[in-house]
């Protein structure tokens, strides 16, 4: 549309008009790029608010440095309430109704599937932020779709390298039932297999997501007497799990390897309840001061006089990643930013990162640190910044995962 | 062995967990024959005021046992304000149209809780001198479990008295068996069911302010909870509270001891539990048959005859608007208009049992869904064309319609509306598990139209065409011989049997009908957005289809069709406009159920008929 708006108007100043014409072109240069980004909002808030919030900060910030080559970026937000066929018309209304040029968002898988879908049918650019399904860039990968979240194998993977180190051999698995915690149990079981020959898987349950049985699940759980539990909770189920778990001493003399649990967003809520010296991913806020990272918290904490979350992180980047991608490329067409994003690297609040240009998945890492309480407060320790790129198949194994076009 | 005790044990705090809950919803039923659907926000409520009191109150058991009681009495009042300013109003409404009413209160409710108390789960403290745990066969068993565990038998205990021991609990059960003889001997109704509102969400809010040193308060109690409370009432038996009681401590040891042998049987064993419960014993395990329909006086509906020369226009106008308008329009103006022709579809499917078949359905959605599958599953893999999938998705939406339908349609009222519920849910869960299959719940992708037919105007057509021929088909149903022996059977099953009418008969194929058009729908919006997912047979999706049948009105063809307009159009806008849509939502429904009591539809039938006499 705009590259249609601008051909018109170089014909007008190819016909001698220049003079009038000029001060068009100018004002076409201040109108903002439009991104269109959905999102569920009012099904998870507690991960998409602070993830808002650090959207606006991040848009706030890239047009207060003066946008795009002079023009500002916009977004226009939606709300698909958890549903992956409202997330689809949303997406068409976005696209063609408020002429977006690309769409961003996503938090539950198969929502992230179906814009993924939609965005390869229509051919758009979509810039996916959270959801975590492998199928994203692997076996449902497409040429449209960009992924920035470090994903379910890459968090497997990096606790895999943790779990190995542990002397545990007898293994107990509990996540949630569905894709996520399908695949994080599928990972982890074949990666620690893989790493540690002789590893035998003793329990494995799957309580419905956000309806755990927390008792009854527990005590199946310590019937199995395992070394060593693998869990991918998170959220409600996390926390009344944590809670009939240490009461009933689920969790003495046995190692815990969770995923997501060192999050601020499933971390906090449990409050001095915090199980200590679980090995998790997460996301340190307090205690990680990089050049990259503490501006942002300043700066976040600032605009929202709140503490961010790891949504915040990745609603900022994901801003972050699209202003440097629209910076590299000269227009706004779907074809050029496609391939521009391919191989994109920016510096993002945990460091430079890239979307690779093998699948589309962005290097972005995890923090994997020990669980301790300080100050009456679940807090990581001994972390250190898991490097994605560090953490993928090799380039064959991806080839093999993802359709080759 | 001990292990197996305490899983036991585990089992049957759930139980009595459960049971609180359930035992206030089959109180209210009992009484006022309300589906109260806003049974869990009352739940959640308490949870979450009791949070607020515990952590304000001083520390301590006055502190913490004086937040529960406080928390269950506000919650209470909460009820009797929503029973006052909105039930009373609309009792007299056609049966389950109280249902719309309270799903609007679910609506404000959580947004105001997100108000409130802010997005984040909330971690209560523990309960004082409860907090930790104690030996049992050496193994560890936290105190409060315990606790819980006597609670259930004890307020049984205690509503068993105040039920058998009262005057007001004779009243109670007196209107429970029949209000009408109640009211005729001069026993104030009204300060009944007030009375038994306050009890019933008395109970909820303890219910969910017990859950507080157990469990995280969070903006998802209130879905999580009413389902399964629903299913122990009906499992039990709807107005029974031992009941209730026997199938919460079924259901709650069956979960217990079912996780240990097949993990992922999570999902769906409490569905599986009611529908062989139900197909065994139609009135669930304690429950009496209600009492027969006194006579077929006043409440047979009067015969629809040929829509008025107005409505006539009307609708003519509509369709010209419909056809001709579209080439006008944006592409995004074309997938909302395709949608609406296919929910006008779905919702007039339902309504074909709901208003000239007499059975509600809680499930309607298992077959729009499987239509949809039937129709992305015959084009992946089989490579099936499109035609030949839309072909497909009324065939096996049809013939699970017959399936299920065959057990349901020996139902009657609520307890075969939770019967379809329960077949829903099991369809769900075979979508939902069987990944090789049907993709889990990441779906199946890239289910596009053909060439032909991938231009949006082009597709709504298509859409236009099969929806509209079908609702016209339906609407042809209605008005043959068959959808008069629908009628007949609903009024009165004894005299439709004595004039050789098969009822049974007669339901399942009304059945099996409606689940084939809805599967028609399914297919339609299969390919409209191009994915299908376990979510299209949800209990959303099924609420869905409730709601706009209940907000046109079920008495004609035209309530559905009106209903779904007004419900998409409205959600559609309100979801661009503003982030609280819920609560906006919520509020408008609220106030059409006040001011409309016979639905949309109905509401311009009477003033039509008011103005221009019988039409």
């Amino acid at each position: 549309m705009t590259g249609r708006a601008i051909g018109r108007r170089q014909i007008l100043a190819g016909a001698g008009v220049a003079a009038l014409a000029a001060p068009n072109l100018a004002r076409a240069q201040a109108t903002p790029i439009r991104i269109g980004e959905i999102n569920s909002y009012t099904a998870q808030p507690a991960f998409l608010q602070p993830y808002r919030n650090a959207w606006i900060l991040a848009q706030e910030q890239v047009n207060a440095a003066g946008g795009i080559n002079g023009r500002p970026i916009e977004t226009i937000f939606r709300d698909d309430a958890g549903k992956p066929e409202d997330a689809v018309r949303l997406a068409g209304e976005l696209v063609n109704a408020e002429r977006v040029s690309l769409l961003a968002g996503g938090f539950l898988s198969n929502i992230g599937l179906a814009l993924a879908d939609f965005a390869n049918q229509n051919r758009r650019l979509f810039v996916a932020s959270e959801p975590l399904t492998d199928a994203l860039v692997w076996s449902r990968g497409n040429r449209y779709t960009f992924r920035l979240r470090a994903s379910t194998y890459m968090q497997s993977a990096m606790l895999v390298e943790e779990a190995a180190k542990l002397p545990a051999k007898r293994w107990a698995t509990v996540a949630p039932n569905y894709e996520y915690g399908q695949s994080a149990v599928r990972w982890f079981k074949e990666l620690l297999t893989r790493a540690k020959p002789g590893v035998e898987f003793v329990a494995e349950q799957f309580p419905a997501l956000g309806r755990i049985d927390a008792g009854a699940t527990v005590q199946a759980l310590a019937a199995a007497n395992p070394e060593a539990i693998f869990n991918v909770t998170f959220g409600a189920d996390l926390t009344n799990f944590v809670r009939q778990g240490s009461t009933r001493g689920l969790f003495e003399r046995r190692r815990v390897v969770s995923l997501l649990t060192g999050e601020p967003e499933y971390l906090d809520p449990l409050g001095d309840e915090a199980p200590e010296g679980w090995i998790v991913t997460g996301y340190p806020w307090e205690q990680i001061d990089t050049p990259s990272h503490t501006p942002f918290r300043e700066a976040y904490r600032k605009r929202w006089n709140d503490y961010p979350r790891l949504g915040s992180v990745v609603g900022y980047d994901t801003v972050m990643a699209i202003a440097a991608l629209l910076k590299k490329t000269p227009s706004t067409e779907t074809e050029a930013m496609v391939d521009a994003m391919a191989g994109l690297q920016f510096n993002s609040v945990f460091g430079p990162i890239e979307f690779r240009a093998i699948d589309h998945q962005s290097t972005m890492g995890a923090f994997v640190g020990r669980t301790v309480l300080k100050n009456g407060k679940g807090a990581m320790a001994d972390w250190r910044y898991a490097d994605g790129k560090d953490y993928l198949p090799s380039d064959d194994v991806v080839r093999t995962l993802r359709p080759q076009a | 062995m001990e292990n197996l005790l305490l899983q036991a044990l585990s089992g049957l705090a759930s139980a009595s967990s459960l049971f609180l809950v359930a035992s206030g919803l089959t109180v209210i039923f009992g009484v006022s024959r309300v589906v109260n659907f806003a049974h869990g926000s009352l739940y959640m409520l308490g949870a979450y005021l009791a949070f607020t009191l515990v952590t304000q109150l001083p520390r301590g058991h006055l502190g913490f046992w004086g937040g529960v009681v406080g928390a269950a009495i506000i919650v209470g009042l909460i009820g009797v304000v929503v029973e006052v300013l909105l039930l009373r109003r609309i009792y007299r409404a056609p049966e389950l149209f109280q249902l719309l009413a309270t799903f609007g209160v679910v609506l404000i409710v959580q947004d105001l809780a997100l108000m409130t108390w802010g997005a984040q789960d909330l971690l209560g403290p523990r309960a004082p001198g409860l907090r930790g745990s104690t030996e049992i066969l050496g193994l560890r068993f936290p105190l409060y479990e315990l606790f819980l565990i006597g609670v259930g038998p004890v307020v049984l205990g205690l509503l068993w008295l105040l039920f058998h021991r009262t005057r007001w609990g004779t009243l109670v059960r007196a209107a429970t068996q029949d209000r009408e003889m109640v009211g005729a001997l001069g026993v104030n109704q009204r300060m009944l069911f007030t009375s038994v509102f306050f009890l019933g969400s008395l109970l909820a809010g303890l219910g969910g302010a017990l859950q507080l040193p157990r469990e995280s308060v969070n903006l998802h109690m209130d879905l999580s909870i009413i389902t399964e409370a629903f299913v122990v009432v009906v499992v039990g038996g709807l107005g029974s509270l031992s009941g209730a009681a026997l199938a919460a401590l079924l259901i709650g040891e069956l979960h217990a001891f079912g996780i240990l042998v097949l993990p992922k049987i999570t999902l769906v064993l409490v569905f599986l539990v009611m529908a062989l419960v139900l197909v065994v014993r139609p009135h669930g395990l304690l429950g009496k048959p209600e009492a027969a329909a006194r006579g077929g006086q006043g409440s047979a509906a009067p015969l629809i005859g040929p829509a008025p020369p107005a409505l006539r226009r009307l609708g003519l106008a509509a369709l010209a608007v419909a056809v001709l308008l579209p080439p006008f329009l944006g592409d995004y103006a074309l997938s909302v208009l395709t949608e609406m022709a296919i929910l006008v579809l779905f919702a007039a499917s339902l309504h074909l049992i709901m208003g000239p078949g007499g059975m509600a359905s809680f499930g309607h959605a298992a077959y729009f869904g499987l239509g949809a599958y039937g129709a992305a599953l015959a084009g992946q893999w089989l490579g099936a064309p499109m035609l030949a999938g839309l072909a497909l998705a009324p065939l096996a939406a049809g013939i699970f319609g017959l399936v299920f339908g065959f057990f349901c349609v020996r139902l009657s009222g609520v307890y075969a509306a939770m019967l379809t519920l329960a077949f829903a849910q099991i369809a769900w869960s075979v979508a939902f598990q069987w990944v090789e299959l049907t993709g889990g719940d990441n779906g199946i992708l890239g289910v596009w139209p053909d060439r032909w037919a991938a231009p949006k105007l082009v597709y709504y057509y298509l859409a236009l065409v099969l929806c509209l021929g079908a609702t016209l088909l339906l609407r042809r149903v209605i008005h043959a011989p068959f959808g008069y022996a629908l009628r007949a059977q609903r009024d009165s099953t004894l005299r439709a049997e004595a004039i050789g009418i098969d009822a049974f008969r007669i339901r399942w194929l009304g059945f099996g009908l409606a689940a084939a058009a809805a599967g028609i729908a399914g297919g339609l919006f299969a390919y409209a957005k191009g994915s299908v997912f376990p979510t299209y047979m949800d209990i959303p999706r099924s609420v869905d289809a409730l709601l706009m049948v209940l907000l046109g009105g079920v008495h004609t063809l035209s309530g559905p069709i009106v209903g779904a307009l007004a419900l998409t159009g409205l959600q559609e806008q309100l979801v661009r406009i503003t982030d609280y849509w819920r609560l906006v939502l919520g509020s408008i429904i609220v106030l059409l159920v006040l001011f409309f009591p016979q639905g949309l539809a109905g509401a311009a039938r009477a003033r039509w008929e008011a103005r221009h006499g019988d039409a």
